[in-house]
This record gives structure tokens, C-alpha cells and sequence, in this order.
């Protein structure tokens, strides 16, 4: 039934003319999103993610393919659609000199029918802040009020563009608070995010994408569960060569052996048979062990052994640059 | 009601926003004033000042000092009623070489040595108008003393009546260069500071009507115009008795229409900008002219004949020669010129909107 969507997405292409011949900023999305759930779309910068959301919001449009969006088109429904969505955009600046209430009165003007301005303060939690300019809000308080300007017209969708990047980890946790209390509402949730804890926390569903394709779509724990493994074990060696990854592959129990920036990662499904066999073949090859941690499996693991690259580039130590949007694939990385 | 509709929300938005920046007040309502004063008094009409010039020291210059001092003694028993071209003189007498030094450095405007036959040579550049006007007025104290005698009886009348001096020039350049200034910044820097802050995009997303945000951005605009003109009116009217000879409702009627005219303009050029840059680029690009050729602090009719159908097309000329005409000469709608400046402004506010409606980025 068609009612049960919120939204629907079939091939969906964005081109835009770059330097060196178009670029194809979403390649051929295919995307169907129930009402009431929260989904998440994961990806490194320049994914793709924005360009994706921004068609959803009807701020762009696609090249070509197909969008429904509470089973309403946006070349002859564009109003009727904006009267039931709430969007917040990545870093909006508000005017500075504005309360929290006046803007949001501004806002609530331009709805039929929704929240009153107290309640929106009230699901963000800025009602000490009611009567405070927008200058003098922090980072997070001026991202909650992004959230409430979005929640004003009580949307059937949400859509939130990277909603807690550069937020401290207190404003991150407040925020999501709001998230999770709106997915207790009922009300359907698109989230972009590069953060795979965000992800794993809030979202029902996860579309992981890359270079404008879906690449991976489930909920975090099937995505997860689809690596095999349940542990990853991180370690390093004393100076020396690099290590022969392929041995180690094969060794007992383990699923998949990477280079890291810093050392080597392997994902495990049993750790008490890999981590001795480990640690045997490296004294077999004498080279000590620097270091040695285990931890569960991530998003952020599923979508390293997706591409072979991390979700935050600018984590990664690369000894040389290369070029952005580069080939898919599994990229080489320097063990040192 | 009000409370529910988007145009009286976002004007209400637009207002407070604009008197929560005292800085902005100032640049928008204290900067023109400031200007008027100090050019108004700059450029007040003063009885003609004394001329200066050097002689050259030497038995000869006794002569020359005697028919100065004659002069001025003349001249301050008729007092202030006679005062007219004849102005003062006064001597510095210095030695050749240093006189030369002075005229060549120009510090004085003309030399006066007398010469051995009883003459005197005067030395001066005849391209600096006041040392033409200084070579006359000391040969004419010379001359005289020496015994000239004017033929025929003149006679001087002297019109210094408000409506002709500087400032009252001055006061209606600075009402257009206002309504340019609020157009462009007001309008055009705002919107493109709007998109830089993504915050045009927040609200496309919404179902907020576009006609509603254009029209509460220009109902402020031309809120904000009134005390505009009202303030360098009055301060025409009060500090330097500037006249208001024609109708209070033509003035209004013409600055509005050019602050129209000037809106659409600040439209147009955030049409597609995206940066502070591009747009302060554009900003320039559009206001220098103006400033320098439209005739706010000098007249328009200096430049040559060739460029003179562009500049009579620029609406900030059109917009200050129409204000001159209504404010200084009385005219009303039936003079040529103010019904062309306002059909010129007129044409500009719709052009200019009717393209920049074609070509704006929303998001």
C-alpha cells in the first residue's frame, strides 16, 4: 500500500558539470522509508548523503528518477508537501538578534496548522532560553532550535542533515534525546549522519552510502551481523616490514585482515581461538606485539569493510594525499 | 490574526532586526546627518576672504604697501553693505628668492616686484584660477591709487537667498544616496547574507509564501525610508533654512519610487551571489558609479556632452535632479524633467525586479 511509505525513491540521479566532465553526485538511488521509523543515511563527506535529502526536501532537483514523499510528487504537490514536512539544515545560521520565540513565531506563521510556540520550546527543551537572542546560544542550543523550527508545522517527516556534527558529546546526547522522543511519537525520521554511534543509537533502518550508491541497507544489527564477525581485534608490531595479511587472514577464526594507519585490524568471530593464534604466529615470525585491544563490532567497521576507507576521513593518517572522490574500492594503505 | 500571517510576521522580523543594531542605525540615520554638517559647513557661503600676496622686498615696495593700506581703510569704512567683489588684500614681503620659492611651492598665489621704470611685473600661474583672481584684484589696488578712474558707474547685487548655497544642493543628493545605499545593502546584501547563512533555504523548505518574504523585505525597506528622509529634511529645513518649495507628497512620491528602483537593483545583484565577496564586488560595481557621476556632491552637467545620456540613465541622477527640482525650484509633476525622472525610476524598479524575479536562486 502506498500509505505505508513515507518515502519512496526510485533511481534517483544528480548530476552537476564539474571540471573534468559531469559528476554524478547520487548515482541511482533506489530508497523506500515506512512512516514512523527512524532511518538513517550513512556516509563519509561528499557522499552524497545532502544531495540525496535535499531532493527528498524539495530544495533541489534530481537529474532524473522518481520521488514520492507521503505518496505526493513534488512537481504537482510542491506546497501540500511542505505543509507536512519539518526540515533542518546543516549549520543554519539564524538571525542573531532574534529570541528563540520570536523566531519560532516567525516560523509557525508560514503553517496551516501545527505545534504552538511553547510546545516546540518545550520538545527541545529551550524554555529557560525562551526569551534569550540567538547570539546568545550555544552550538547545541542553536541545533535544537534548528530542531524545533523543523518540528513547528508537527511534520510527518523529519528530515535532519547532520544534526550533531561539531556538538560536544553533552549537546550531542541532548539532542538525541529529541530524536528518540520524537521516534516515541510516532513521526517518520530521515537522519544523515557520519557518525556511526548516532546511527547505531537512533535508527530502526540504515542506508549506508557511497559515491551517490546505496551500498548497504538494513538495520544496524543485520548490518552488522553481515560481517561475520562479532569482534574486531586491533593490534601493532615493533618496527619491522609490514605484516603478510594474507597469513593472517587465514588464520583460525579470523574473517577479514586489514592495514591500518597505525597497525593492523581483524575481524574475528571467535576471539579465543584467534587471539592465540595470533599471538603464536607472530612469535613463530618473531615480531613482538606493541599493542592489543578487542572490541565489538560498529557501523563504522560494516562501512570499512564496505569501501576498505573509514567514515571520517580526517581521522585517518595517510602518508600521501589522494584525490577526493577518488576510485571505489579498497584503497592501499602504508603499514609502517 | 496577525500573528498568523507570514508577511506580517517576517516585516515584524525585519524591523527588529534592524533596531537591535544601533551600529546599523548609525550608518543608516546618524552618517548621513554627520555628512551633511560637516559638508554643509565646509562648503557655508563666507564674505569673500582677504587676498594674500607676497612682494618682494626692496625701496620699491613702500608704494605698494601705501595703496594696500588706502584700499582697506576704504573698504572697512563702507563696511559689510559694499562688500561685493572687492575684497581686502593683504601683504607679505619677502625677499626675491624666497618669494619665488613660495609662488613655485604654492604658498602664495602671485608675486608682485616692482620694477625699475616705477612699474610692477606680477608672477603667477595663470591656469590656478585664484591666482588669476589675485593678480586682478592687486593690479585694480594699484591702478587705482595710481589715479585710474572707472569710466562708467556699476553697481552690485548680491544674491546669497537659501535654495542656491551648497548645502541646499547637498541635502537632496544625500536623500538619494540614502535610498541607494538602503536599496542595495538593505536588499541586496541582506538576501545574499540570508543565503550564506543557509537561512533562505530553511525557509523555502517551509510553505512560507515567496511573494510574502519579498514583500515584508520591501514593506521594511521603504518603512525604514521615511525617517530617512525625514531626518535630512529636517535637518535642511532647521539647521540651514534649506526651503521647501515644492510639494511635501511629490518628494515622498519620488523617493520611493527610486527606492524601488534601488531595491530591485539590490534584487537583482543577490540574485545568483553566493559569497560576501561576490557581492560586495557587485555592490561596488554598481554604487561607485553612481557616487561619482550622478551628482550627489557636484554637479552631473561637468562631465562631458558624450557621457551625459549615461549618466542622465543612471537612476540615482534621475532620482537626485528630480528631488532638487521639487525641494529647490518648486516643480510639480507637470515639469518635464520630474515626470521623466520619475518614468526613468519608474522603469528601473520594474526591470530590475522582472529580472531578478527570472534569475533568483532560492536554494
Amino acid at each position: 500500500m502506498a500509505t505505508e511509505s513515507a518515502i519512496r525513491v526510485k533511481d534517483l540521479r544528480k548530476q552537476y558539470p564539474g571540471r573534468d566532465g559531469p559528476i554524478d553526485a547520487v548515482a541511482g538511488v533506489d530508497l523506500e522509508i515506512r512512516r514512523g521509523e527512524c532511518f538513517g543515511l550513512l556516509g563519509p563527506n561528499g557522499a552524497g548523503k545532502t544531495t540525496t535529502v535535499e531532493i527528498l526536501e524539495g530544495l533541489n532537483r534530481p537529474t532524473s528518477g522518481d520521488v514520492e514523499v507521503l505518496g505526493l510528487r513534488w512537481e504537482q504537490d510542491a506546497p501540500a508537501i511542505r505543509e507536512r514536512i519539518g526540515v533542518t539544515l546543516q549549520e543554519t545560521r539564524f538571525p542573531e538578534k532574534e529570541t528563540v520565540r520570536e523566531l519560532l513565531t516567525v516560523f509557525r506563521s508560514f503553517y496551516g496548522h501545527g505545534l504552538t510556540v511553547e510546545e516546540a520550546i518545550a520538545r527541545v527543551s529551550l524554555e529557560t532560553k525562551a526569551n534569550a537572542l540567538v547570539e546568545q546560544l550555544s552550538g547545541g542550543q542553536q541545533q535544537r532550535l534548528a530542531v524545533a523550527v523543523g518540528l513547528i508545522g508537527d511534520p510527518d517527516i523529519l528530515f535532519l542533515d547532520e544534526p550533531t556534527t561539531g556538538l560536544d558529546p553533552q549537546s550531542r546526547r541532548q539532542l538525541w534525546d529529541v530524536i528518540l522522543d520524537l521516534r516515541g511519537r510516532g513521526r517518520t525520521v530521515l537522519l544523515t549522519t557520519h557518525y556511526m554511534d548516532e546511527a547505531e543509537r537512533l535508527c530502526d533502518r540504515v542506508a549506508v552510502i557511497d559515491h551517490g550508491r546505496i551500498i548497504a541497507l538494513g538495520s544496524p544489527a543485520e548490518l552488522i551481523t553481515r560481517l561475520g564477525g562479532e569482534h574486531v581485534v586491533e593490534f601493532a608490531v615493533g618496527e619491522g616490514d609490514s605484516l603478510d595479511l594474507s597469513a593472517i587472514g587465514g588464520l583460525d577464526s579470523v574473517l577479514a585482515a586489514r592495514a591500518e594507519a597505525d597497525g593492523y585490524s581483524l575481524t574475528v568471530g571467535e576471539p579465543h581461538l584467534a587471539i592465540p593464534a595470533l599471538l603464536e604466529s607472530l612469535a613463530t615470525s618473531g615480531r613482538p606485539l606493541a599493542r592489543l585491544t578487542t572490541r565489538h563490532v560498529s557501523l563504522e567497521d560494516v562501512f570499512v569493510s564496505l569501501t576498505g576507507r573509514h567514515l571520517r576521513e580526517d581521522e585517518v593518517v595517510e602518508p600521501e594525499a589522494e584525490p577526493r572522490g577518488g576510485r571505489r574500492g579498497r584503497r592501499r594503505r602504508a603499514a609502517r | 490574526m496577525l500573528r498568523h500571517s507570514p508577511f506580517f510576521q517576517l516585516y515584524l522580523a525585519r524591523l527588529r532586526e534592524f533596531i537591535r543594531q544601533p551600529a546599523r542605525i548609525f550608518w543608516v540615520y546618524g552618517f548621513p546627518m554627520l555628512l551633511a554638517i560637516v559638508l554643509g559647513y565646509a562648503f557655508q557661503s563666507r564674505p569673500p576672504a582677504p587676498v594674500e600676496v607676497d612682494v618682494v622686498a626692496g625701496p620699491a615696495r613702500a608704494g605698494i604697501e601705501e595703496a594696500v593700506a588706502a584700499h582697506n581703510a576704504r573698504l572697512a569704512d563702507a563696511g559689510s553693505a559694499s562688500l561685493g567683489a572687492t575684497s581686502g588684500v593683504i601683504l607679505h614681503v619677502h625677499p626675491e628668492a624666497e618669494a619665488l620659492n613660495r609662488l613655485r611651492t604654492g604658498r602664495t598665489p602671485v608675486v608682485v616686484m616692482p620694477e625699475e621704470d616705477g612699474g610692477f611685473s606680477y608672477r603667477y600661474d595663470p591656469t590656478r584660477p585664484e591666482s588669476a583672481a589675485a593678480r586682478r584684484a592687486v593690479d585694480e589696488v594699484l591702478q587705482r591709487a595710481a589715479g585710474r578712474v572707472d569710466p562708467i558707474a556699476t553697481r552690485d547685487v548680491l544674491v546669497t537667498e537659501p535654495g542656491s548655497r551648497y548645502i541646499d544642493f547637498l541635502i537632496p543628493g544625500l536623500i538619494g544616496l540614502n535610498a541607494m545605499g538602503g536599496g542595495l545593502w538593505g536588499v541586496g546584501f541582506f538576501l545574499v547574507n540570508m543565503r550564506i547563512a543557509k537561512l533562505l533555504k530553511c525557509f523555502v523548505a517551509t510553505p512560507m509564501p515567496r511573494r510574502d518574504f519579498l514583500g515584508a523585505i520591501l514593506a521594511a525597506r521603504l518603512t525604514f525610508l521615511l525617517p530617512d528622509l525625514a531626518v535630512l529634511l529636517l535637518l535642511g529645513v532647521l539647521a540651514f533654512h534649506m526651503p521647501i518649495r515644492g510639494s511635501l507628497a511629490l518628494v515622498i512620491l519620488l523617493d520611493v519610487v527610486g527606492a524601488l528602483a534601488f531595491a530591485g537593483l539590490g534584487l537583482l545583484i543577490a540574485s545568483r551571489a553566493s559569497t560576501t565577496e561576490t557581492v560586495s564586488g557587485l555592490m561596488n560595481l554598481v554604487m561607485l558609479p553612481m557616487w561619482l557621476l550622478s551628482g550627489v556632491f557636484f554637479s552631473a552637467d561637468r562631465f562631458p556632452a558624450v557621457v551625459q545620456p549615461i549618466i542622465q540613465a543612471l537612476p540615482l541622477t534621475q532620482l537626485v535632479g528630480g528631488l532638487r527640482l521639487v525641494l529647490l525650484e518648486g516643480a510639480g509633476l507637470g515639469r518635464f524633467e520630474v515626470a521623466r525622472a520619475l518614468a526613468i525610476l519608474a522603469a528601473w524598479a520594474v526591470g530590475t525586479f522582472w529580472l531578478a524575479l527570472r534569475l533568483f536562486k532560492w536554494s
